[in-house]
């Protein structure tokens, strides 16, 4: 369900590490609690953030949600067709839904992420407090 | 009790299908106590009320029964028949929120419409569905640029801006770590612009004058924005009396960023101070941070045009302690009659309204400022509200001319200003014969000593 | 930045039905050389003393209208809109019980709807009268001190609240630096503490719904300036250990406020200021019987303890010893002002009108409060699911549990509701009860209405069961069906525009 080579956060972030280079977005999970995705709020090229910092917000008809770095690095890259058609997040959150690229500043802060299996058993454990 | 519908029978009907013995058993969650019965006299019947109530009003001079040239802030304005009448209907009086908007087509189509009238008013390019009045309003524009200017703490006002609006900025203020500046008015009575550019720095996220101001003197809407803007700041324009955005440009015409303020001049009864009608307008760049409610247009599953609230995400009831603002309820019911009212008069009317106010005013101006022991302090252009100076004390002389059926003005020193002067408002409801009554008045009371 | 839009086909055209369910906008049927007004001729010469660059050109794009045309618009338009006279609302907190129609016509005598706040005391005594047996009815209903009728609505009436408090602890020295909202609390609270400058901090309800007193106890500290309690919460029920959460409250040198929305539930039968309450809004609109008006105008007045009293917005109104009314603005260490004038006078107006026709018997509006929403209740408990045991007052939140078994949700039964007439409940509170319908039908339902209620939320239970896709596609008898709301907000249209 959520991709095996993805590390993920407790809010629902995702991060595809390529060399010094991190892709980051939303889960799947994340964006069905959404609903339909109506606006980004997304950085400016340049801004460095350190883990778990705020980058934004999602937002959708019902609720609005801050988003949070998984790993600390520059912004080199921001998905403009993303925030000109937001639906595109809930439609390929993994994919072309993908919101920000950062040229990470550290190797060692991917160990305190969730893997796949571990973020789908935290995923069912929060559904279960419902 | 006839609000009351439920039969003796009935009630013992339903303790049993709840299964319990009385309706006492259903408040076991309540202490003892804290249970006290009120101590208030027995029920009146609706004979009774309007005996009460009806003797309450009539102590109350009003603008039905006197001469009445009272403004600042608050004006007697033409309000018609048919938008007295249709705020009477059933559905609009008794219907709630339209957060459902399969059962909210006609509130939420009307307040679509208020927001173009608005928008037309203030030749800005988004505004929301009203807020409670124009101090709060001043609030909400003033938070609003300072989110648009972050790290910016810094608030410049015009001391022309009427005198409650500030004092309600600064009981907001206070809790939230952010100055405030004012700026005198210089001897025409309009703000001093050279200390308003004086005042303006890097930190300044708004510079915020009122036109017409407390005064009434017509300021120049320019004067606020260009000056803001050569310092990264926004331009608010503060509007009290908003017949006159049917006279005098318009703040969007003059590169203000948003235009707020209060909108009982266009159709609501004065209610002695509410309900009236905040507003606020704004341009399309700033859209997302406008506070309040806001009525969009979409279409619905088989493509009729809708309208429905939209970016609630803003709203206190998702973001909570993020919100925007923590407004709930909008002034709906006064945005119907405003948007009725304006409708109604439309393009000619309103202009029409506004010119008689501006010419009834400078016909009574004039013949106030003939009268020897009286003066004009302020030399600048007026729009319907011009301060006057007597010979004394003003609050004896307009409480005497009040029990002679006439209400000739507003002494300053209800709000601690100078005990001889007085605002006197005029609009297209006051007739000649009226202001020529008023003129012999002052003559008589001016040269008494 | 632009945003696509998708487009729609427009609706086919529906030959059995051939009237049109739509209603221009007023600026659609307007045009040009059509006069909807009258105004006397000017009395006096036309001169224009403003400079031409201070003043503008005609207002393009304004109607140019009939009244034949206003009166149909706004007419049709009504019939769009459910109301309360037309039907039951349950909404929960929001309390949609009848508007007396008494209370319209003496709020619109002259005395009161053409009076302004800032003619002379001696010619204003009926006005400043009526606020006052207002503020003594209300002080006589909540057993505080004073209460203040200036907040627009109970939003602000709460940020009146919270900045009161900071301003009592800020002259002993030490304004504190948060105050704590359980998460059964009321939407604007926590906006509220923060315009006042507090944190926030949230406490979670216990297993019953009620608030953990140990919880509190921890939380409880002396940098936390009050506790904000919805009481009853916004499940319906009454916190009945209030007494004690006082007391750790107070214990700590903390102020107690309750929001008042729910204030119907026991209304005339209890008073918070026996409670240890110290600071409590209202809702005119909600409690006392003021019209909604599609959302609006409210009125909120905060009721204090005696701590609190020199901290009141000002002016207050006083009663001389003579007998006369009169405004006092010298009160040093007043919050200052939250808005113009006293307040939403017109509101202040019905809702005195209200209390004098209960009088000693307003009790009863609790009374039949209660017994309404608990025989709802019992009418729905075997079909829907009720998260919390615990016996609830006013107003019963069940969840959507059951019928989310079937793939139908709150959103959707809400929908089918109106196919039987009704407004449904609210759905988006609480957010502590996951797929919530919370009702509140308020005394002024009859058995019938209620019945009626009953029998369409067990019909559409069945529905959910038997043929959930009647429910899915709900509502089916609106005038207009399923709202795009998110094509709305990725799509912002606020207003008409000229040449559209």
């Amino acid at each position: 369900m959520n991709p095996e080579d993805l590390h993920y956060t407790k809010s629902h972030e995702w991060v595809r590490i390529d060399g010094e280079i991190g892709t980051i977005g939303i889960t799947d999970h994340a964006q069905k609690e959404l609903g339909e995705i109506v606006y980004l709020e997304l950085p400016e090229l340049g801004h460095v953030y350190n883990a778990e910092a705020e980058f934004g917000t999602v937002e959708s008809v019902k609720a609005v949600s801050e988003l949070y770095t998984p790993l600390s690095g520059e912004v080199v890259e921001v998905n403009k067709s993303a925030v000109a058609q937001p639906g595109i997040v809930n439609d390929d959150p993994y994919g072309d839904g993908w919101l920000i690229k950062l040229k990470l500043s550290s190797d060692e802060e991917v160990k305190r992420l969730m893997s796949a299996e571990d973020y789908g058993e935290y995923v069912q454990s929060e559904e279960k407090a419902k | 009790m006839k609000f009351l519908p439920t039969s003796d029978a009935d009630r013992a009907e339903m303790l049993a299908a709840i299964g319990v013995s009385s309706v006492d058993d259903l408040f076991v969650s309540i202490p003892a106590s804290v249970r006290q019965a009120p101590s208030l006299p027995p029920p009146l019947s609706e004979i009774e009320v309007r005996r009460l109530f009806g003797g309450l009003a009539k102590k109350n001079a009003n603008a039905k029964e006197t001469a009445f040239f009272l403004g600042a802030g608050l004006y007697h304005h033409y309000t018609s028949a048919i938008a007295d009448q249709m705020l009477y209907r059933a559905e609009w009086l008794t219907a709630y929120t339209p957060y459902q908007p399969e059962v909210s087509q006609g509130t939420l189509q009307s307040i679509f419409e208020f927001q173009t009238h608005i928008c037309l008013l203030t030749g800005l390019d988004v505004a929301n569905a009203s807020l409670y009045e124009g101090a709060s309003a001043l609030v909400e524009a003033l938070l609003m640029a300072e989110r648009l200017c972050p790290g910016r703490t810094k608030a410049v006002l015009s001391q022309a801006i009427h005198p409650e609006y500030r004092e309600t900025v600064r009981t907001y203020f206070t809790n939230l770590a952010l100055e405030i500046v004012e700026v005198p008015v210089g001897p025409d009575g309009a703000t001093d612009a050279a200390a308003l550019a004086a005042a303006i720095d890097e930190k300044t996220f708004a510079v915020a004058v009122q036109s017409p101001n407390f005064y009434g003197i017509v300021e120049d809407w320019s004067a606020a924005s260009v000056a803001a803007h050569a310092k990264g700041a926004l331009g608010l324009a503060v509007v009290a009396e908003a017949a006159s955005l049917a006279l005098l440009a318009s703040p969007g015409e003059k590169g203000i960023d948003i235009a707020c303020g209060e909108a009982q001049s266009l159709g609501v009864p004065m209610h002695n101070g509410g309900p009236i009608l905040g507003f606020l307008a704004c341009r399309t760049a700033h859209q997302r941070q406008i506070p309040g409610r806001l009525v969009g247009q979409t279409h619905d599953a088989e493509g009729h045009r809708a309208f429905c609230l939209t970016l609630s995400t803003r709203e206190q009831h998702i973001r909570r302690e993020k919100a925007t603002s923590n407004i709930c309820t909008n002034q709906g019911l006064m945005a119907l009659a405003a948007n009725i009212h304006m409708s109604l008069l439309g393009k000619h009317g309103l202009r029409e309204v506004a010119q008689q106010s501006h010419a009834k005013a400078e016909y009574l101006k004039g013949r106030i400022s003939a009268l020897p022991e009286y003066r004009l302090p302020y030399p600048g252009p007026t729009f319907n509200e011009f301060l006057v100076e007597g010979p004394r004390a003003a609050a004896p002389m307009i409480a005497e001319l009040a029990r002679r059926g006439i209400l000739a003005g507003v002494p300053l020193s209800r709000f601690g200003g100078p005990t001889n002067q007085f605002l006197v408002a005029v609009t297209e409801m006051n007739t000649r014969e009226e202001m020529d009554r008023l003129v012999s008045a002052l003559a008589e009371a001016g040269g008494r000593q | 930045m632009s945003l696509e839009v998708e487009e729609k086909k427009p609706a086919p055209v529906d030959r059995l039905h051939p009237e049109s369910r739509q209603e221009p906008l007023v600026f659609e049927r307007s045009g040009q050389g059509k006069v909807g007004y009258s105004l006397p001729p000017l009395d006096v010469p036309d001169v224009t003393a403003i400079p031409k660059e201070l003043r503008r050109e005609e207002i393009a794009g304004e109607t140019e209208i009939t009244e034949v045309e206003v009166a149909r618009h706004f007419t049709r338009l009504s019939k769009l809109n459910f109301s309360i006279d037309q039907k039951l609302y349950p909404l929960g907190s929001c309390t949609m019980k009848h508007n007396p129609r008494i209370n319209e016509e003496v709020a619109r005598l002259p005395g009161f709807a053409a009076a302004h706040p800032l003619a002379p005391e001696e010619v204003s005594q009926g006005t400043l009268e009526l606020a006052w047996r207002l503020e003594q009815a209300l002080i006589e209903l909540t057993g505080l001190a004073r209460v203040t009728l200036q907040p627009s609505a109970g939003a602000q009436g709460e940020l009146a609240g919270i900045v009161m408090v900071r301003a009592a602890l800020e002259k002993e020295g030490n304004p504190r630096k948060g105050v704590l909202i359980p998460d059964s609390a009321h939407g604007t609270n926590p906006a509220s503490a923060h315009f006042a400058g507090y944190k926030v901090r949230e406490l979670k309800s216990n297993a019953r719904g009620t608030l953990d007193l140990h919880v509190l106890e921890e939380a409880m500290t002396e940098d936390v300036a009050a506790l904000m309690l919805t009481a009853p919460n916004t499940l319906g029920i009454f916190e009945d250990r209030i007494l004690e959460i006082a007391e750790i409250v107070h214990r700590k040198g903390g102020y107690l406020y309750c929001d008042g929305a729910n204030f119907n539930s026991f209304v005339g039968l209890a008073k918070p200021g026996l409670m240890g309450i110290d600071v409590m809004h209202m809702n005119l609109h909600k409690t006392f019987s003021t019209p909604h008006g599609g959302g609006g105008p409210g009125s909120g007045p905060v009721a204090v303890c005696e701590r609190l009293v020199p901290y009141l917005p000002r002016p207050t109104i006083e009663r001389r010893a003579d007998g006369t009314f009169t405004l006092d603005l010298d009160r040093p260490d007043s919050i200052g002002r939250l808005r113009t004038f006293l307040g939403n006078y017109g509101m202040f107006v019905r809702a005195l009108a209200y209390i004098v026709s209960y009088g000693n018997r307003i009790g009863e509006v609790a009374q039949g409060a209660v017994l309404n929403a608990n025989y709802i209740r019992a009418g729905l408990a075997d079909l829907y699911h009720l998260k919390y045991d615990a016996p609830t007052l006013h107003e019963v939140v069940f969840s959507d549990k059951k019928q989310a078994e079937h793939g139908v949700h709150n959103g959707d039964i809400a929908k089918r509701l109106m196919d039987y007439g009704f407004h449904p409940p609210t759905v988006s509170f609480p957010l502590i009860v996951h797929g919530a319908l919370m009702i509140e039908p308020t005394e002024t339902e009859g058995r019938a209405s209620l019945d009626a209620f009953i029998h369409a939320m067990r019909e559409i239970a069945r529905d959910v069961r038997e043929d959930p896709q009647i429910v899915l596609n709900a509502p089916h008898t609106t005038p207009v069906r399923r709202v795009d709301e998110v094509a709305a907000a990725r799509n912002l249209v606020l207003r008409w525009k000229p040449g559209s």
